[in-house]
Order: structure tokens, then sequence, then C-alpha cells
């Protein structure tokens, strides 16, 4: 190819994932016939689309204008809510410092590390609402089983990010800290909490943020919050108080985004 | 003052990273490691306070044997070693002060290192030690602000600090400009002899090497195949550590003593191995 004096001219990017061609036109083919059955099959009934459209607009209709004449469900709600969230952030903010350091390869010793890993794997398998379904069985409806609830998913989150920040850290940094004779808990103060404070802290910021959105959600399974209030206005066609409810979800959200975007932006 | 005798160092899966290597010193001087990449230099110094385990053999710093000290008493060991690095390894987000008084952490209480509360005499012993290499003033400033050259010097006094009895230097002058380089080997040297505290340096410069050591070790495959003065290093020797190479603008003043016979002049390679490890850098 290249072997004479004269330099070739045409150059091809050599294909990434599936060197075979016939093989490679075959992985069309066949994912073009898997999303032809796919929708084909779904069964679609435009008829009940047709329905519902209208059912729709009277929905629509019957929230306008929004009622908030019953603020101090509203505000209870929102308090509540907030409250969880708060509470939530602040309990998996502290658990998952020793969490994170545990489940962190450079740090801990090998079986501290697995069983750490294991036990965050475990409590993100499952999704808010699957946790606080379980709660509420447990300890009865209301803003307890809600926190519980974002407390597992908060320290859970947390402590995986930390965990990861701690093992993306610079372990020159370590290694000289340990040379001056350190011990562990040092060793923590000085080389490892200055690299890893500043994410640590977007994240739990962040993490107060996703709060307040999920604070909202449990309440629908019985978990306390606002969520609840909206579920028990759908449940009895208050559809007006049920927008009232929705925007104030959307402004508390938007706050809430607006507050972490700021404290995080200072915290570079 | 220190003694090593018969250090080993295999890493699992990987070739032999220091054979049985001998080393005694007996007075305060400043000795130079020098040897081609993957020869063994980091690992040498790493074994010596235990940065890296060695495999087996003997370590003595001032009677003491360290190889076998256990946790605990090693990390009391460590507060006599002070160490420089390559990449100077300072805490970045923690200001020059701190990463000045971090060199005590080995002698405070877990609360007094938090609180940032040392004692008057480290305080002091920090400001003069920043003065001394050059740094008056910039005690409030974060590590992260400092060129590479002011970062050296806040590591050359972090590990000062720690009124080691053995420096352990590793690189010092890799990351600097040639100026630089110059000038932080200088300082190194100048503390060590105020001091009269002996230091292990490796380094990649030769002539840097001869300039300012006052020995010279060379590694080879993990073997000490040179251990002399500065002076006696010729092309002939530079060609058994490093490999053939015209070598007569390297060599400092005898340069034009030596013809440029390294070509032939590597025959005398005794184990007949050729440099053929300079790719097999090793970790750590």
């Amino acid at each position: 190819m290249s072997n004479s004096s004269v330099p070739d001219t045409v150059w091809k990017r050599p294909p990434a994932f599936i060197t075979n061609p016939t093989v490679r036109m075959g992985a069309w083919v066949l994912l073009a016939a898997y999303l032809v059955w796919s929708v084909g099959s779904l069964d679609m009934d435009w008829e009940r689309v047709a329905r519902g459209l209208p059912r729709a607009g009277d929905m629509l209709a019957r929230m306008f204008p929004p009622d908030f004449s019953r603020q101090s469900l509203l505000i209870r709600g929102v308090i509540e809510s907030v409250q969880m969230a708060f509470a939530a952030s602040f309990i998996g903010m502290i658990l998952a410092i020793p969490l994170g350091l545990a489940a962190a390869s450079n740090l801990a010793p090998r079986s501290v590390y697995l069983a750490a890993r294991s036990l965050i794997v475990l409590s993100r398998t499952f999704h808010e609402i699957l946790i606080a379904i379980f709660f509420v069985k447990i300890f009865g409806f209301g803003p307890l089983a809600g926190l519980l609830t974002l407390s597992v998913a908060s320290v859970s989150f947390i402590s995986k990010m930390i965990a990861e920040d701690i093992e993306n850290m610079n372990m020159g940094q370590i290694e000289a800290i340990r040379a001056t004779g350190a011990s562990f808990s040092k060793l923590l103060i000085y080389a490892v909490q200055p690299q890893v404070l500043p994410r640590y802290l977007g994240v739990c910021i962040y993490r107060l943020d996703a709060n307040i959105r999920h604070s909202t959600v449990v309440g629908i399974v019985g978990a306390g919050g606002i969520g609840a209030t909206l579920s028990a206005s759908f449940k009895r066609y208050d559809y007006d108080f049920s927008l009232a409810i929705l925007l104030t979800i959307i402004a508390l959200v938007f706050i809430g985004e607006i507050f972490s975007t700021w404290i995080r932006s200072r915290l570079r | 003052m220190l003694e090593i005798k018969n250090l080993n160092k295999v890493y699992p899966g990987s070739l032999q990273a220091l054979k049985g290597i001998d080393l005694s010193v007996t007075e305060p001087q400043v000795v130079a490691i020098i040897g081609s990449s993957g020869a063994g230099k980091s690992t040498l110094i790493r074994c010596i306070n235990r940065l890296v385990e060695p495999t087996s053999g003997s370590v003595k710093l001032g009677g003491e044997e360290i190889t076998t000290l256990n946790r605990r008493e090693l990390r009391k060991a460590r507060t006599r070693m002070g160490m420089i690095f390559q990449e100077y390894n300072l805490v970045e987000r923690l200001t020059v002060m701190e990463n000045v008084l971090s060199g005590r952490l080995g002698y405070v209480s877990f609360w007094a290192a938090f609180r940032r509360n040392y004692p008057p005499e480290d305080v002091r012993a920090a400001y003069e030690l920043l003065d001394r290499v050059g740094l008056t003033g910039r005690h409030n400033d974060r590590a992260d602000a400092l060129s590479g050259g002011q970062r050296q010097r806040v590591g050359i006094a972090r590990a000062l600090m720690q009124k080691p009895d053995l420096l352990l230097v590793d690189e010092p002058t890799a990351s600097l400009d040639p100026k630089t380089s110059r000038q932080i080997m200088r300082l190194i040297v100048e503390l060590a002899h105020e001091r009269g505290t002996p230091a292990l340096v490796n380094i990649h410069d030769v002539v840097l090497a001869q300039a300012s050591a006052d020995r010279v070790i060379a590694l080879r495959d993990g073997e000490t195949v040179f251990d002399g003065k500065p002076d006696d290093l010729t092309p002939d020797v530079l060609t058994d550590i490093y490999g053939e190479e015209d070598w007569s603008a390297t060599i400092r003043r005898d340069g034009d003593e030596v013809d440029a016979g390294a070509d032939d002049g590597a025959d005398e390679d005794k184990t007949g191995k050729r440099n053929n490890i300079d790719e097999k850098a090793i970790a750590g």
C-alpha cells in the first residue's frame, strides 16, 4: 500500500464495532425489521385516543381558574414536602460519608468495599416509589414513610458519588501526607477531604433539589407531603384545586433548581 | 545513619524491581541516584519509608529496623523521613501554610490537626522555612495558585518541617524548567548540608547530579552498577548505566579528557545485558 514512494491519498476510518460488512448490513436490516414489527404489534387503538381527547378538554376546562382558596391545606402540604426533603438530604449527607469512604476501592479493604458497594447497589435497585410503598406498609401513612424513603435514596446516591470521587483522587497527595507519618484519620482530613469536599457539597445540593421533586411524588402512594394532597384532589375531581397544587409544585421545583444552581456555581 | 542490606522488591506479576540492593550512608551527604526509567530508583526510595513494601531485605535508619515495624511504629518512623516528590504532591486546595504544617501531622493530635491548632514553635518553624525557601508572605495563598518551582519550594518546606533524619527526594526537578531545576536542586543540597541531613535524590539529569551531589549511585535493572564520586562518572560508566550513546557532551569538566569511544567501550558491560528495560517503567 504505502511502501511505494508516492503516499496514498485515500484513507477511510476502519469500522468501530462490526468489521464484517455482511454482518453489519444484516444488523441494520434486523433493526429495521424489529422497529416495523414493534410498532405494528402495539395495537394502537386510535378510536380510544379520539374519545379521550374531549375528556382531556373537559378536564382542562374544569381546571381553570386554579383554586387557591384552600391555602392552609396547600401550605401545610408544601411545608411537609420541603421538610421531608431537607431532613432526608441532611440524613443522606451524614450517613453517606462513612458509606462513601467504605465504598472507595482505593481506601477501603476489599471486603469492606464489596459490602458497601453491594449495599449501595441494592438500595439503588428499587425506584423511590417502590421503597415508599414498602415503608407506608410498615410505618403507615404520613411523612415518616416519605422521609425514610428519601433518606435511603439520598444515602445511596450521595455515597456512590463520593466513592467515585474518592477513587478519582490524585493519589500523589495521599502519598505525600502518608509519608509525613500521618494516621488514617489525619489522612482523611488533610488529603481526602480537601480533594472531595467541593464535589461532595455540590452533590448534596443537587440531591436536595432532587428530594424536593421526589417529595411531591412519594405522597401519591401515601407517604405524606404535597403529593398526598394532589392525589386526594384528583380522586375528588377537584381539578381546579389540582391545578393550584401543580402550579405550586412547579414553583417549588423551580425555586429549588435556581437555589441549587446558584449554590453549585459558587462551589467551584 | 542509613543502612540497606540485600533489599529486594518483586511486584506481583512483574519483573523484579530491586535485586539485592546494598547501600550505606554513614555521613550527612547528598546521594544522587541515577539510572534509566524503570531501573528501580523510585521503588528504592519508596521501600525505605515503605510507601512500597519491600519483598525482603533490611532497611535500618539510625539503627532501627524499618521493614519489620507494625503500622503504628511505621508511622512514627515515617515522621523521621521527609519526602519530596516529582509532582510536588501538595494538597492543592489547602493553603501554603497548611501544606507546610502538614509536615507535623505525625506529631500533633487529631483535633489539633483538624482545627489547624499547631504548637507555636511549629508555626514559627513554618514561617522560618517559608522565608528560607523564598516564599515570604505567601502563607495564605492556595497551593494551586503557585508556579511549579514555588510548589516544589513548599514541598521542600513540608519535608523539612518534619525535622527529618533522612530526606527522600524523588525526581525533584523532572517537572521543572532547566533554570528552576538548578535553583531547586541547589536549595535542596544547601538545606541538607545546613541541617546535616543526608538526602537520597533520584534524578534523571546526569549533569545536575554530578554538579550537586556528594556521591552518585547508579541503578540498572534493579541492581547497583555504580557507587562513587560524581567525577568518576566517565563515558564508559554512563554507557554501562544507560546503554550506548555519545556521552562526551554530557560529562561535566572531564569531557575533553575522554575520547568519544563510547561505541566500543560498550562491550565492557559485564552481564552482557543492554539497557533493555527503558520502557518497562514500574508503577509506584
